[in-house]
């Protein structure tokens, strides 16, 4: 065994992993912002809020009606989803038109609305939700136990995010949206409802902020506040990763997750100020961040 | 591009800055400020149910004297001692107010109090654990009520030490009260024959533990000292059981548990997790006559009151009764001197003194997570381990340092 600036080089790897699977919430919350921001020109201040709900209404069906983790990994991102619709249908859709600053506005005040309601009838402190049993436990790998909950939340967070990037990216469908940001009045003499399309997206980006907000619930505190403690560090991935760039979510996601964890182990008082640093180096270097075409 | 970076940046700091205080206006009588956490971590331990807990005080100190009117305001700190002591200072100079109680957040507290001293206020600490407000940073207008870190460290530290937890790794919130907490059971560990084999200090309000947990597992450690509260403690523990450290022969001491903490774990995960604490709901039939009246009041429901809210009405009504003695409120520290020599007495902590230093002495309690299945309503979560006698229970006078004690 060796070691690099004294820390031994088992629990460094150990470190880097554990990094990896924080990334993993930074690339599934930068994404969600980043396909909203890049089909629908919305700086969605309310994704941290819409996590939030995610969690929450994994437990509210839990307690309810009885469904499980496995279920509400589909039901919650739907019910957060419509939610989201129901915003961008009656809400954001009258903004489009105007600068950024009024997106930003609006969904930061129904942020606040959101979580106030929340603290207002749950309380701050949080609520209990068990790990699935399937998924308890974990494996020794030699350098550090990993729970099998860990391994999960990696893997599925990068197929998620790998397969949006996909859709985006490489499908008729994705073509068809960036065509509709580009220039909406073409795509529409087309035959297609670009109108619905972009509901849909924000639905969609809404949607994938609940899912991270399920696979956070069994490891973090189900509380009103746990978007919008995570939310600005998300805002920073999103701004160094360049806003609107998909794969800048996600490499830059995943990247300041191994980041903030190399922190908490050589210097963790710094740790929550690390990506804010690095973020103002990135803008002072590439002002449309790593990823950005700006 | 740069006016939407430009934008974001904006809003980040606004979301920082969060709600603005409110407080309400009055005529010349006896004006009580609760100031508290009321919309972030802490908000369950103090809050609203502070409020609520004040309301019950002036309502049971009115029966006997219903001469003196008694006027309640409240207003949130947001946990940044800037904001406390800017509310603290137009609440003292413009608004009348005689009374701070409660402040969740030593930070904030040890802030307050300076300003209560300069202004020959009061302030009642409720909410912060620091043992620094009644040791080196003490002053003759200040009293710590509900707990400290002296009592939490010397009942929960003490005891694991005694089973054999003789090595400790401490996981600590890098800020006043952490390093407080940290610092007083460091020592009682070490006085007891124990060892202390490294720490980490980690940010409030940290959402994920995995790394500093590992650092703990690597130490190998027998007992975690959790030196946080709220938010951080339930995401320590809770990843602690994912990580398999209590499998791993590890044991957790959770150094400052409320019970609103162990409702957000659940009792599947907090089951087992031994606490030092002052008051507990379900103790005695007078606590739950109490728990009745709080909710009432407007204490949260579905919530149980924790030994802050308790610790706000015994010593509003303390305050209340040296008020009526001295005749007046605008003089703080003669208030104070009063309130320090007449004992205390009521229905929550029973009979007790506040010492010169300005510590309120009671008995302290070391309690166990109950099983799920030992569980028999809602907040059914203590079984009594041990009592700590009024006179263990706290930091001997000569220890803490504070000038006001005069040797």
């Amino acid at each position: 065994m060796f070691e690099i600036f004294g820390i031994p080089s088992q629990a460094l790897f150990g470190q880097l992993l554990i990094g990896l699977i924080n990334g993993s919430f930074y690339a599934l919350l930068s994404l969600g912002l980043a396909v909203i921001f890049g089909m629908l020109n919305i700086i969605n201040f309310a994704h941290g809020a819409q996590y939030m709900m995610g969690a929450f209404v994994a437990y509210l069906v839990l307690q309810y009606t009885g469904i499980g983790y496995w279920g509400a990994l589909i039901v919650a991102p739907i019910i957060v989803g419509i939610t989201g619709i129901i915003i961008e249908r009656t809400m954001l859709k009258q903004l489009y038109k105007l600068d950024h600053l009024y997106g930003l506005l609006l969904t930061f005040g129904l942020a606040l609305v959101i979580e106030g309601v929340f603290r207002n009838y749950f309380g701050a402190s949080g609520l209990p939700y068990q790990m699935p049993p399937s998924l308890a436990g974990g494996h020794n790998l030699g350098f550090m136990f990993l729970p099998n909950y860990r391994g999960w939340v990696v893997g599925a967070s990068l197929a998620v995010c790998l397969a949006t990037w996909f859709v985006i990216e490489k499908t008729r469908l994705g073509a068809y949206l960036r065509a509709a940001t580009e220039n909406p009045t073409l795509v529409r003499s087309f035959g297609i409802n670009v109108p619905r399309m972009i509901t849909l997206t924000y639905g969609f980006g809404v949607a994938l902020a609940a899912f991270a907000g399920v696979m956070a619930a069994p490891i973090y505190n189900v509380s009103p506040q746990m978007g919008s403690d995570i939310i600005i560090v998300v805002f920073a991935v999103v701004v160094i990763g360049g806003m609107g760039s998909i794969m800048g979510a996600i490499v830059t996601g995943f990247g300041l997750g191994v980041a903030e964890g190399l922190t908490k182990v050589f210097f963790p008082e710094a740790s929550s100020t690390v990506i804010f640093v690095i973020m103002a180096i990135v803008l002072l270097i590439r002002p449309a961040g790593l990823f950005g075409r700006g | 591009m740069k006016k939407v970076i430009g934008a974001v940046a904006a809003a980040a700091v606004a979301l920082g800055l969060g709600a603005a205080a409110y407080a309400q206006s009055g005529t010349q009588t006896v004006k009580i400020g609760v100031l508290s956490d009321m919309s972030s971590l802490y908000q369950d331990i103090g809050g609203p149910g502070s409020v609520a807990a004040a309301k019950l005080a002036v309502e049971d100190f009115n029966k006997i004297n219903p001469n003196l009117k008694v006027e309640i305001v409240s207003g949130d700190h947001q946990n940044k001692p800037d904001v406390g002591s800017s509310i603290a200072t137009k609440w003292f100079d413009a608004d009348g107010v005689d009374m701070i109680v409660d402040i969740p957040n030593s930070g904030v507290a040890l802030a307050v109090s300076q300003v209560a001293a300069n202004k020959n206020k009061v302030f009642l600490a409720n909410g912060p654990a620091s043992s620094d407000l009644t040791g080196a940073k003490c002053n003759p207008n200040t009293i710590h009520w509900a707990y400290d870190t002296w009592m939490l460290a010397n009942g929960t530290g003490k005891a694991m030490v005694k089973t054999g937890g003789d090595t400790w790794f401490f996981l600590t919130a890098d800020y006043a009260f952490g390093h407080a907490l940290e610092r007083d059971t460091a020592a009682v560990v070490e006085k007891n024959g124990g060892k202390v084999l490294g720490k980490v200090r980690h940010p409030l309000n940290t959402s994920d533990f995995s790394s500093f947990l590992l650092q703990a597992q690597s130490s190998k450690a027998k007992v975690i000292g959790l030196a946080n509260a709220g938010g951080d403690t339930i995401n320590s523990i809770k990843q602690a059981a994912e990580f398999g450290i209590v499998k791993g022969g590890q044991s957790l001491a959770g150094l400052l548990v409320f019970s609103s903490d162990v409702n957000a774990l659940g009792l599947e995960t907090a089951q087992g997790l031994v606490l030092t604490a002052t008051w507990y709901w379900d103790m005695n039939d007078a606590n739950r006559e109490w728990t009745k009246r709080w909710h009432a009041a407007g204490g949260p429901s579905g919530k149980v009151p924790t030994m802050i809210h308790a610790g706000v009405y015994s010593s509003v009504l303390h305050y209340l009764k040296a008020v009526a003695a001295t005749k007046q409120s605008k003089d703080g520290a003669a208030v104070v001197a009063e309130m320090k020599k007449m004992p205390t007495d009521d229905i929550l902590f029973g009979k007790g003194t506040v010492r010169e230093d300005g510590r309120k002495i009671h008995p302290a309690y070391l309690f166990e997570v109950k099983k799920p299945s030992e569980s028999k309503k809602p907040g059914d979560f203590y079984k009594l381990r041990a009592t700590i006698p009024a006179d263990e229970a706290f930091r001997p006078l000569k220890e803490g340092g504070c000038p006001l004690v005069k040797s």
